[in-house]
């Protein structure tokens, strides 16, 4: 079950491993994707710092990862391919880590919570 | 009509809307003494009066002295063609060319700029232009340490006009940047203190070839253990030197930048100039200023419009390359419009010609007594004499006799007391040259 935090980005964890994404409703904002620029891998990085960076058509935004931990896979086919983000956001993945820290999971918001945040905007 | 667009009525409907009693509650929120109260101006003038004044203050600028001094600055030939064109309204007038729609002619010019200072370079992609050599080598320190990603030192080499240094300075001082300056040995790089420096900490080295005391360089060592360390390689350029040198993607460097005053511009007591930048096209994102695109209107024409702009502050906010949102346009087109006119052939002309002349001068100064050449086995249109003269004695008899033969290095660095840096240009001639030879005789 994925869980989202205010920055649009989603994380759906495995194990030790979380997979950070970002909401279709994001998306929806950005407009047709044009760029991406991934993390770094092995760096350690930390709940809500910015990682990695995407670019459409009319913006650009920061991807801020939602859990804190060590980067162990990125998703190398967006940087040819930034549109598959746009066709299945939910079910395309930006980076993967190792998390250091799942307590931090309880701070983020569930499916129902996120749609509730999402229509108060 | 009058030149203020406000009547009484408009302003005083304007301030009952927000509720004040005069225009200069606006200002209260300023603290009273710092408040100005009345400037003191003359009386207005008429049109002939005003002429007349500024005449007067014109005729106090020297206009008949032969210039050797470089530094950074030259005077090179500018062909007339250049202020005829650039000079048109289409260009001189024209605001900047955000409406794409209205302003093709300005964006194809600064397209073909980015074509020819790729071509010069041998790099793959250029800006539309920045302010001056000092800006963009301080936007390409920024830029080297953006591209390092988590390092956030530089290294300055000395032999980078002092100028720039103090630029690249004042930008890297505000933020948490770390810099290193290496002096320079005998007028040249001191290349075992620069190979000593470099390691995994170091995001980018900043050089200058020729460097500020005209000495050229092979830079390829300290060029191979940067890239050993993925640091970058940012080169400093003279644009003229390179229809001469090998250009500077071919010598590895990552990041070219330079003052484009030297291409089509007079020396206008320092300024307007412009700046260049150019990089691999695996940096472009990481580029700052303007860049112009060429691409395809709805109905398949080829047309020319800003892009790549989510890397500007408009777009961007607080994480752009660079707080700099606006370039040197027209002091651009003037450089298209220059190298356009001198082609390859015509720039490689231009600084054989600068080279083989300054070679001359070298040779007859040599031969005087009491002067030498620092540098005289490996320098470009530049070069360091040393006199027994004081600089500034001798630059002082030296204009008395019609010319402005050099740039006082004391002034740069007080242990440079008798050390002059001389530049030669395609202008000078053989007459010009034999004369500040025998002037420089007869003072010493």
């Amino acid at each position: 079950m994925k869980r989202y935090n205010e920055e649009h980005e989603w994380v759906e964890v495995e194990g030790n491993i979380a997979t950070v994404g970002i909401s279709t409703y994001a998306v929806e904002q950005l407009g047709d994707l044009t760029f991406f620029e991934l993390p770094e891998m092995d760096a350690e990085v930390s709940m809500g710092e910015s990682v990695a960076f995407v670019e459409s058509v009319k913006a650009a935004s920061d991807i801020y990862t939602p859990i804190s931990g060590e980067i162990c896979e990125i998703n190398e086919s967006l940087l040819d391919e930034p549109e598959m983000v746009n066709q299945d956001a939910q079910g395309t993945f930006i980076f993967k880590l190792k998390m250091s820290n799942a307590n931090e999971l309880d701070s983020l918001m569930n499916e129902d919570e996120y749609k509730k945040f999402v229509d108060s905007l | 009509m009058p030149y203020t667009p406000h009547t009484k009525k408009d302003v005083r409907e304007m301030l009952d809307v927000i509720g004040l009693e005069n225009e200069s509650d606006l200002f209260s929120s300023v603290p009273k003494e710092l408040q100005v109260h009345g400037i003191d101006l003359p009386e207005g003038l008429d049109e002939f009066s005003t002429f007349e004044k500024f005449k007067t203050i014109a005729a106090k600028n020297v206009t008949n002295k032969t210039i050797f001094m470089g530094g950074g600055y030259y005077d090179h030939v500018v062909p007339s063609a250049v202020d005829a064109l650039a000079g048109r309204s289409e260009f001189y007038t024209s605001y900047t060319p955000y409406q794409a729609e209205a302003s093709q002619g300005t964006l194809q010019v600064l397209y073909e700029y980015q074509s020819m200072i790729c071509e010069i370079s041998g790099m793959d992609v250029s800006n539309a232009s920045m302010y001056d050599g000092a800006s963009a080598l301080a936007e390409s320190a920024l830029m080297a340490v953006r591209i390092s990603r988590k390092r956030n030192k530089i290294l300055i080499d000395a032999g980078i006009n002092p100028t720039y240094i103090k630029v690249v300075q004042t930008y890297l001082s505000f933020r948490d940047i770390e810099f290193e300056v290496i002096d320079v040995k005998d007028y040249q790089t001191d290349r075992q203190a620069v190979l000593d420096k470099i390691d995994d900490t170091v995001a980018g080295y900043l050089f200058q070839n020729p460097n500020f005391f005209g000495t050229i360089d092979d830079f390829t060592a300290i060029i191979e253990k940067l890239h050993e360390h993925k640091a970058l390689a940012v080169i400093s350029a003279y644009p003229i030197s390179l229809g001469m040198l090998k250009d500077p993607a071919s010598v590895g460097a990552d990041i070219f930048c330079a003052d484009g005053q030297c291409l089509g511009n007079y020396m206008n007591f320092g300024g307007p100039s412009f700046g260049m930048i150019a990089t691999k096209e695996k940096y472009i994102r990481d580029l700052p200023g303007r860049i112009i695109g060429r691409t395809l209107d709805k109905d398949e024409n080829e047309i020319f419009v800003l892009t790549m702009q989510a890397r500007e502050q408009h777009i961007r906010r607080h994480r752009a390359t660079s707080n700099i949102c606006s370039n040197q346009n027209l002091v651009a087109v003037r450089s298209t419009i220059f190298m356009s006119l001198l082609g390859q052939d015509g720039l490689s002309e231009m600084a054989n010609l600068c080279f083989s002349k300054a070679s001359y001068l070298k040779e007859e100064l040599s031969k005087l007594e009491g002067v030498s050449v620092l540098n005289k086995e490996n320098s470009f249109n530049e070069f360091v004499i040393s006199t027994p003269l004081e600089s500034d004695d001798l630059l002082n008899q030296l204009r008395d006799k019609g010319f402005y033969a050099g740039i006082n290095l004391a002034n740069i660095d007080s242990q440079f007391k008798n050390e002059i840096l001389v530049s030669v240009t395609e202008k000078r001639t053989k007459e010009q040259m034999d004369a500040l030879v025998s002037s420089i005789g007869e003072v010493l």
